[in-house]
């Protein structure tokens, strides 16, 4: 890497500093690695690992303002939350490329940072010279902010992509900050016109920006098919179009995803007499009734460690060393599942305190990534609402989720003939059969079962 | 005038004893009707209606000891029929010289048929498209345009009916006027001495007092590239507008380069200039190629490569589109390749000199120009005056514009009435008929500084914007720019650039101002009609400061 600096040090010193503004821009991206501690980009971080693109709500730091290293700049609403990012480096906001309000594909630059006053010029030349996203060549990484620009010379691969894409498609690409070179062309002689950057702009587009472009084909057709298959249903007369907002895309591709997993659904009637005297004791101490039953499934997944396992390559099992229980959480025009982590090591009451903290950060979107992405189990109580029973979709990565229903007084039998009225609860669990069999599900709800009609261990 | 009369019956019985028997059709009441063509016949009895008035044009000419003594057929020789050529010959007539006008091609030459007038059609159509299709601007002013569009065949027709019509009318103008138009490619076989002739007729050859050579210019196309015509044309094919392309590279951003984008975006192609220089228009005033720019190529579908040779263009052929490629300027590495629908050579234009004959009389073209000297005298290998030998127009490069041409015609035609003219480039104004319209007289900002700093004098800058203009905001057309360079020690104009609707036809005044030498100081209190876009030019006026502060010129003497 030294070398190769250096080397381009040389070869840049020698044409003069001002380019004409349309100058292709592969001698400009050699000089930027190496005038890289002069002007650096902000990068769109990937804030999850199904993060495909951002949207920017708002900028912390505006165009001029001086930065030192850690401090935020910038927030960003991913699929899951709303994140600070922060920069790595000192230095002055030079130019602004995303502005709020609008989206950008994880990796593309968004901003340009200059080291000193100086360079803040330079910034704004290259701001105009239209800085195509350099990182689309390596892979986002998982963690978050902006990793350092790693653009090896992958300036040639551009530019005969970029040689047949109309005007208009040029223009539309800038405004919608779509990166061209992952664009594919249906005009003629495969060049890429403006509908095509809408389409890739406007419609989400097809989920493949970190996957290699062998599988970029292949979700295509399916993809187009879906979007032909949308494209007929007529409108219906008087209906509003409002589209999804990041959160909103995020649950949806992940539910149509996981449409591809064999599911089967068990489902459970639980007598809660006993937990509901329990819930009386504990409930001035911050204990909800959702945490309890968080408590009873962690301890009755210790003993069925496969519904804790998921399938994440469809030939092997993944067993979880940890139980991280998610618990979908209904905000406006969305939903969340914040994860309790180490359940079955923490009493209630602690567990109490962390949900707390947990769900008022659901709240405002300011969810980190541990707290929404780690989940090995999740939990869905519609109870509140009188549900008395449903069963929910398998969130991708999981191997099982659990749909409770309200606790109502049932009528029931026992084995001498006697009628009674206990308070029943109906559970049922959706799972993955690729690792979860019929009777693993049923021994583990028998589990579960078992300690909810017996909670004192709840509290232990 | 009785006299006259009688001299003027009898001199033209001298001249045909002097003549050919082809000649005697011209005399007035002449006998010989047998072995002509339609046209001379009518040419005759056009004559005989205007006899009286030809005699006594003749008859000043001969008095005045021109043609005719001489034993010449002509006075004057024109070759080339196009607007330099016509503009001369339409003068000559007034001086009474005796004119004759030779074309190969068609009348009315480039201009009139693959030039300024078909392609001011195309301009009309694309910038009433422009607004149509502009549906904010109509919003604005409260207009709905519910559907536009646009047949390719009749804006093609509009075009080549215009071309015809004015082709027409430049025949028969010149006809009606008695100049001789002799059809045939001509030559210069030696002093004083025209050849000409279609091919497949025998040649003929007259002699002239004065020739002048004015065939023009052809679009020049680079090495390497190949025109078809259809996928690969210059801007002779381009204003038959036979196609409307999809995607269209232009290589050249000079200004035919820049209105055919303008009528090509109007009518829904999208458009990349190809440059080879770093900066798009290169030929303008820096500031208003930057507007420029701004108006006329950033918010249209027009992106550019500036810096790049296009090193080899392929027409399209077995579905594969055209290619062209690029080449950097300096370096001439390959940078990349074009793949687009047509492509307009738009690289300037190669006079058209070839055929001439020029070696029979010792003088060499310079890159195919014809040097010549400030009176458009030609200058021969050595150096020397050719005598009796002019070049006007594209031919001699000295600015390739149409109103220059006839100008210059028109200074060569003074200086053969015997008063001595020298044409004053500086006061021909020059237009770009975007939308909206750019136009020059005299020296950009950066030549003027130059003139200063090697002259030693001040320049001041004065611009205005059309926001300011009361005519041009009722429009709503308030883009652009005006510009007033002038020396502030004497109020000489040096130039002015304007940007703006109607820029071409405002740019009169500055013009005018120069070619007579008029100071800022004496035409700042002139008055403009309200609210007209002239007011741009007023504002100008206005603003400039010229530091004497008396109204006349400093160089005359204080004590009387």
């Amino acid at each position: 890497m030294a070398s190769l600096a250096s080397l381009s040090l040389s070869i840049s010193t020698a044409p003069g500093r001002p380019r004409g503004a349309g100058s292709v821009t592969a001698t400009r991206r050699r000089r930027m690695n190496v005038v890289r501690a002069k002007v650096r980009e902000i990068f769109m971080p990937a804030l999850s690992s199904t993060m495909t693109e951002g949207r920017i709500v708002s900028w912390t730091a505006a165009e001029g303002d001086r930065v030192a290293k850690g401090d935020p700049v910038v927030v960003v609403e991913s699929d899951k939350a709303d994140m600070d990012v922060e920069t790595f480096y000192d230095g002055i906001v030079a130019v602004v490329l995303v502005p709020a309000g609008e989206t950008a594909p994880v990796g593309a630059p968004i901003a340009l940072l200059a080291e000193s006053e100086e360079e803040v010029a330079i910034a704004q030349a290259r701001a105009q010279a239209l800085p195509k996203a350099p990182g689309q060549a390596t892979p986002p990484p998982p963690a978050a902010a902006a990793a350092p620009p790693l653009a090896p010379a992958a300036a040639p691969s551009p530019a005969p992509t970029k040689a047949t894409a109309t005007p208009h498609a040029k223009k539309l690409a800038k405004q919608h900050r779509v990166d061209i070179s992952k664009v594919i062309g249906t005009g003629p002689h495969g060049r890429i016109t403006g509908a095509d950057v809408e389409a890739a702009a406007g419609i989400k587009p097809k989920p493949n920006a970190p996957q290699p472009p062998r599988s970029a084909a292949h979700p295509a057709p399916p993809a187009a098919a879906a979007a032909r298959q949308s494209a007929v249903l007529p409108p219906v007369p008087g209906a509003r179009v409002v589209p999804f907002t990041t959160m909103q895309a995020a649950v949806s591709r992940n539910m149509v995803e996981s449409m591809s997993v064999p599911t089967f659904r068990v489902g459970y009637a639980v007598c809660t007499d006993k937990l509901d005297e329990l819930y009386e004791k504990v409930k001035s101490k911050g204990v909800t009734k959702t945490l309890l039953l968080v408590k009873a499934a962690a301890m009755a997944l210790t003993q069925h460690p496969v519904v804790n396992a998921s399938c994440r390559d469809g030939k092997s099992f993944s067993y979880n060393s940890s139980i991280n229980i998610a618990v979908a959480v209904a905000i406006e025009g969305g939903l969340l599942t914040p994860v309790l982590e180490d359940v079955d090591k923490l009493d209630v009451y602690l567990l109490a305190q962390k949900w707390r903290g947990l769900l008022k950060k659901t709240r405002l979107k300011q969810l980190q990534p541990n707290e929404y992405g780690s989940g090995t189990f999740t939990l869905s109580n519609l109870g509140m609402f009188g549900v008395d029973r449903f069963d929910a979709i398998l969130p991708p990565g999981h191997g099982a989720i659990m749909a409770i229903g309200a606790s109502r007084p049932t009528v029931v039998a026992d084995k001498d003939g006697f009628f009674s009225i206990k308070n029943e609860m109906l559970v049922n669990v959706t799972a993955d059969h690729r690792i979860i069999y019929g009777a693993d599900l049923a021994a583990f709800l028998q589990t579960f079962a078992k300690i909810i009609e017996d909670p004192e261990s709840l509290t232990l | 005038m009785s006299t006259a009369a009688a001299a003027s019956v009898s001199a033209p019985a001298g001249f045909a004893s002097a003549r050919g028997a082809a000649r005697s059709a011209r005399r007035a009441g002449g006998i010989r009707v047998c072995g002509l063509r339609g046209e001379a016949v009518e040419r005759r009895s056009l004559r005989i209606s205007q006899a009286a008035a030809r005699r006594a044009v003749v008859a000043r000419a001969a008095e005045n000891g021109a043609a005719g003594s001489g034993g010449f057929d002509y006075d004057l020789v024109i070759i080339g029929a196009g607007v330099g050529g016509h503009g001369a010959a339409l003068h000559a007539v007034e001086e009474g010289l005796k004119t004759a006008i030779i074309e190969g091609d068609v009348v009315g030459g480039t201009c009139v048929n693959r030039g300024c007038v078909p392609s001011k059609a195309l301009l009309a159509v694309s910038g009433r498209m422009r607004e149509l299709r502009d549906e904010h601007h109509m919003k604005s002013l409260g207009l709905q345009v519910s559907s536009s569009g646009y047949d390719r065949q009749a804006v093609a027709d509009h075009a080549n009916n215009l071309a015809s019509k004015i082709r027409s009318n430049l025949t028969n103008s010149m006809k009606a006027l008695g100049v001789d138009i002799l059809t045939g490619f001509g030559t210069i076989v030696g002093k004083q001495k025209v050849r000409y002739g279609k091919v497949g007729f025998p040649d003929k050859e007259i002699t002239a007092r004065n020739i002048i050579i004015a065939t023009g210019s052809v679009p020049f196309v680079p090495k390497g590239i190949e025109v078809d015509g259809k996928t690969v044309f210059t801007s002779d094919h381009a204003l038959k507008l036979e196609s409307v392309p999809d995607w269209i590279a232009i290589v050249g951003s000079g200004y035919i380069g820049l209105e055919f984008s303008d009528v090509y975006t109007a009518l829904g192609s999208e458009v990349t200039f190809v440059e080879a220089l770093d900066q798009l228009m290169p030929g303008f005033d820096p500031e208003i190629a930057k507007l420029a720019q701004r108006i006329l190529i950033n918010p249209r579908n027009i992106d550019y490569h500036t810096g790049v040779f296009a090193s080899k263009i392929t027409p399209a052929k077995d579905g594969k589109p055209v290619l062209i490629e690029l080449i950097d300027a300096k370096t001439k590495e390959h940078k990349e390749t074009l793949e687009v629908d047509a492509a307009l050579i738009a690289t300037g234009r190669a006079p058209f000199t070839k055929g001439l004959g020029l070696e029979n009389i010792n003088v060499v073209t310079q890159r195919g120009f014809i040097p010549v000297d400030e009176r458009m005298q030609v200058m021969d290998a050595d150096g020397n005056v050719v005598p009796n030998l002019y070049c006007i127009g594209d031919a001699n490069g000295k600015l390739m514009l149409a109103h220059a041409a006839s100008a210059q015609g028109i200074s060569v035609v003074e200086q053969i009435s015997g008063r001595d003219h020298i044409l004053n480039h500086l006061s021909i104004p020059a237009a770009c008929f975007t939308h909206p319209e750019i136009s020059m007289v005299g020296l950009t900002e950066p030549q003027a500084r130059e003139k200063a700093d090697k002259e030693g004098f001040e320049i001041s800058v004065v611009k205005t914007s059309f926001k300011a203009n009361t005519k041009a905001l009722a429009e709503n057309e308030g883009d652009g720019l005006a510009k007033l360079i002038y020396r502030p020690d004497t109020g000489e104009i040096l130039g002015v650039h304007i940007l703006g609707l109607h820029a071409a036809d405002l740019i009169h005044e500055a013009s005018n101002a120069i070619a007579l030498g008029t100071r800022v100081q004496d035409i700042k209190y002139a008055v403009h009609a309200h609210p007209t876009l002239s007011e741009v030019l007023d504002e100008l006026f206005k603003a400039a400061k010229v530091n004497s502060g008396v109204s006349h010129s400093v160089n005359e003497p204080v004590a009387a």
